[in-house]
């Protein structure tokens, strides 16, 4: 066998054997830094548009509600918890409603003794301005210290608290 | 409305199995040995080798069943641990083999081919594997063995000692004989004594953790806990003295040492430890000739080359890894076959680091590393306290035995003559290790399968309510 043909074999070989090491290094970093939460919403939400496309009449609200959300400047695109056991957990703002409270349908299922089932609900009106409203809850729901009565728009950075959660609207 | 066709929910996403990933590896750990096999052929005749075909279709063959029987019984489980151990292994196979073909090895009268063995003791490893990955359902089984495990670990350890079932070769008293077989208790007893340290050690770490006096800044345990380290330390130094085997109780008495520490956080433990072996391993040094002999060749095998077997292996061993350099002499162009006895067995890693050099050395530690590091990682993600200690005591052991031989065969401590996992020509070794691998596995499936749902809760009710 020529020289050359053993010296690429050779170093060809080597290469091989670190390249096993790296994928298996990348396989581990994979599962360190596995799913997020964001992207999780916005694939589902991806996910859900072909359906939407089946059934045009039933999904023109809030498709034109979500381009109305975009147009709007400075509008918030994110839900962040900023305390509490869930303290971390973004959802990503594009047009739907989210509920929360301790329910298991809730979009975000609040695991805290001081929240109800049912406890508030978040949605965005025709304008895309964001309102929060109070679902008759136990404990209420503060808008930054004033415990709500009716739904509220929320201003940009102003946390809500329920129970010991708290969360924010973030661009 | 539709916002109910739009409602974004955050629920828990199934877990991935990574099965496919480790699929995905499992063919490429089959490849590499394969073109080993072919790079060796082309070599040593300058043709393909003609059993390649059938080495790599054995090879694949045992790590399908494998893939199979994890995805059927292990569904979550580790998917480097299979991929690593099924490459490490496939790489063992060759460099045994090319070994094999040395004409230099052939012309010695205490050398035999192994290769073939060697295949079907993986075989047979692999079958243990399954065997453990089918019956074992759950690791917590094993905690209701504890006391049995330590009788079956002594008993295990002493059968070399046996008259008429040991067998003396070569100065270490580890082997017994049944039908023509030689058999290294040794090897099954690192997994069933890590059964009994788990066990007991999840019982007593409060005890050995908290009931302790502080002394010059170390926490110094109570006597009554002192009993069972003393009792494994003094075990392990008769395995030495009776076994002639400084390999086998390092082993313990580290992975003892190891797994004290996980349990109770103490460095206490660790200071302790390294103590008791240092002055076990000089007091035995000075007094059993044939550790004397081994130690000797680890100060300076140059000098004592000419009179002692033990110092001409380790002058043969550092010239092979000298000449190996950076990027190696190529797969079958090395001379590593001029170490002579137990070449393929003890002294395996010295081809490795001839004929694959630095680079190739390096890439092997790390597969080992990787292994240890899934294994600790297992040990982190265990949900109970049995399976933590378990997995940490088997990859201790592990990457003890990993350290004993690699540092003995580079002459960084004296040699020792212990296995290369999975690497070297041995049965006991490789079908332990299987055996090993598939706790792992079976620890890592517990670990990371995801926690059952928890049981609905009437919500409302429990709604506590604030209290100005």
């Amino acid at each position: 066998m020529s020289e050359l043909t053993l010296t690429v074999m050779r170093l060809g070989f080597l290469a091989v054997l670190w390249l096993f090491v790296i994928v298996a290094v990348q396989v581990i970093r994979s599962d360190l830094f596995g799913t997020r939460v964001t992207q999780r919403g916005s694939r589902r939400n991806a996910e859900t548009r072909p359906q939407q496309a089946a059934r045009p009449a039933a999904t023109a609200p809030p498709q034109q509600r979500q381009q109305a959300t975009r147009q709007r400047r400075g509008a918030p695109t994110k839900l962040v918890v900023t305390e509490g056991s869930l303290t971390g957990t973004t959802v990503a703002l594009q047009g739907q409603t989210i509920t929360l409270g301790r329910a298991h349908d809730s979009t975000i299922v609040l695991d805290d003794d001081y929240a109800s089932s049912r406890h508030a609900r978040i949605y965005p009106d025709r304008d895309g301005q964001w309102i929060v409203e109070d679902l008759g809850s136990t404990n209420g729901t503060y808008l930054d210290r004033t415990r709500l009565t009716t739904p509220t728009p929320i201003p940009p950075g102003a946390p809500i608290r329920i129970g010991k959660t708290v969360i924010e609207l973030r661009k | 409305m539709s916002v109910v066709t739009n409602t974004t929910t955050i629920g828990a996403i199934d877990a991935p199995s990574r099965r496919n990933t480790e699929l995905v590896l499992l063919a490429f750990a089959v490849a590499i040995p394969v073109f080993a096999y072919l790079n060796v052929g082309l070599a040593l005749n300058g043709e393909v080798p003609s059993g390649m075909l059938g080495y790599g279709l054995g090879l694949g063959l045992m790590a399908g069943v494998a893939h199979i029987v994890v995805r059927k019984f292990a569904r979550y489980a580790d998917p480097l641990l299979l991929p690593l151990a099924t490459l490490l292994n496939g790489l063992g196979l060759v460099l045994i083999w090319r070994l094999d073909q040395s004409p230099r090895l052939n012309a010695r009268a205490d050398f035999a081919p192994q290769a073939t063995n060697q295949l079907m003791y993986s075989a047979l490893g692999i079958a243990l594997f399954v065997g453990v990955l089918m019956i074992l359902k759950d690791h917590r089984v094993l905690q209701r063995f504890t006391y049995i495990s330590m009788a079956a670990a002594l008993i295990l350890l002493i059968l070399p000692i046996v008259p008429g079932l040991g067998a003396d070769v070569f100065g270490a008293k580890i082997w017994i004989r049944v039908g023509g077989f030689s058999i290294q208790p040794g090897e099954f007893a690192k997994i069933v004594i890590a059964v009994f340290f788990s066990g007991y050690l999840m019982v007593k770490r409060d005890a050995l953790a908290l009931a302790s006096r502080r002394f010059m800044g170390l926490y110094l345990p109570r006597g009554r806990d002192l009993g069972p380290i003393l009792t494994i330390w003094a075990m392990s130094l008769l395995i030495l003295v009776f076994e002639n085997d400084l390999g086998t109780s390092l082993l313990f008495f580290g992975m003892f040492v190891i797994m004290l520490y996980v349990a109770t956080e103490r460095t206490s433990w660790i200071v302790m430890g390294l103590l008791m072996s240092a002055g076990g391993a000089v007091v035995v040094a000075s007094f059993a000739g044939h550790v004397q002999a081994r130690v000797n060749a680890w100060i300076d095998p140059f000098v004592c080359k000419e009179t002692s077997v033990a110092c001409d292996q380790m002058t043969q061993v550092l010239m092979t890894f000298g000449s190996g350099g950076v990027l190696g002499t190529g797969l079958g162009q090395g001379n590593s076959d001029l170490i002579g006895f137990a070449a393929n067995s003890d002294f395996i890693f010295a081809t490795v680091g001839e004929e694959l050099g630095l680079t190739g050395v390096m890439a092997f530690l790390l597969l080992y590393g990787l292994i240890i590091e899934r294994g600790i990682r297992t040990a982190l993600a265990a949900r109970d306290p049995f399976g933590k200690l378990f997995a940490i005591g088997l990859s201790g052991a592990f990457a003890l035995q990993v350290f004993v031989v690699a540092g003995g065969v580079m002459g960084l401590i004296p040699l020792t003559g212990m296995t290369m996992p999975f690497l070297a020509a041995g049965g006991s070794s490789v079908i332990a290790n299987w055996a090993l691998i598939g706790i792992l596995i079976r620890i890592s499936d517990t670990a990371r399968r995801p926690a059952p749902a928890p049981a609905p809760s009437p919500d409302a009710e429990m709604t506590q309510v604030v209290r100005p």
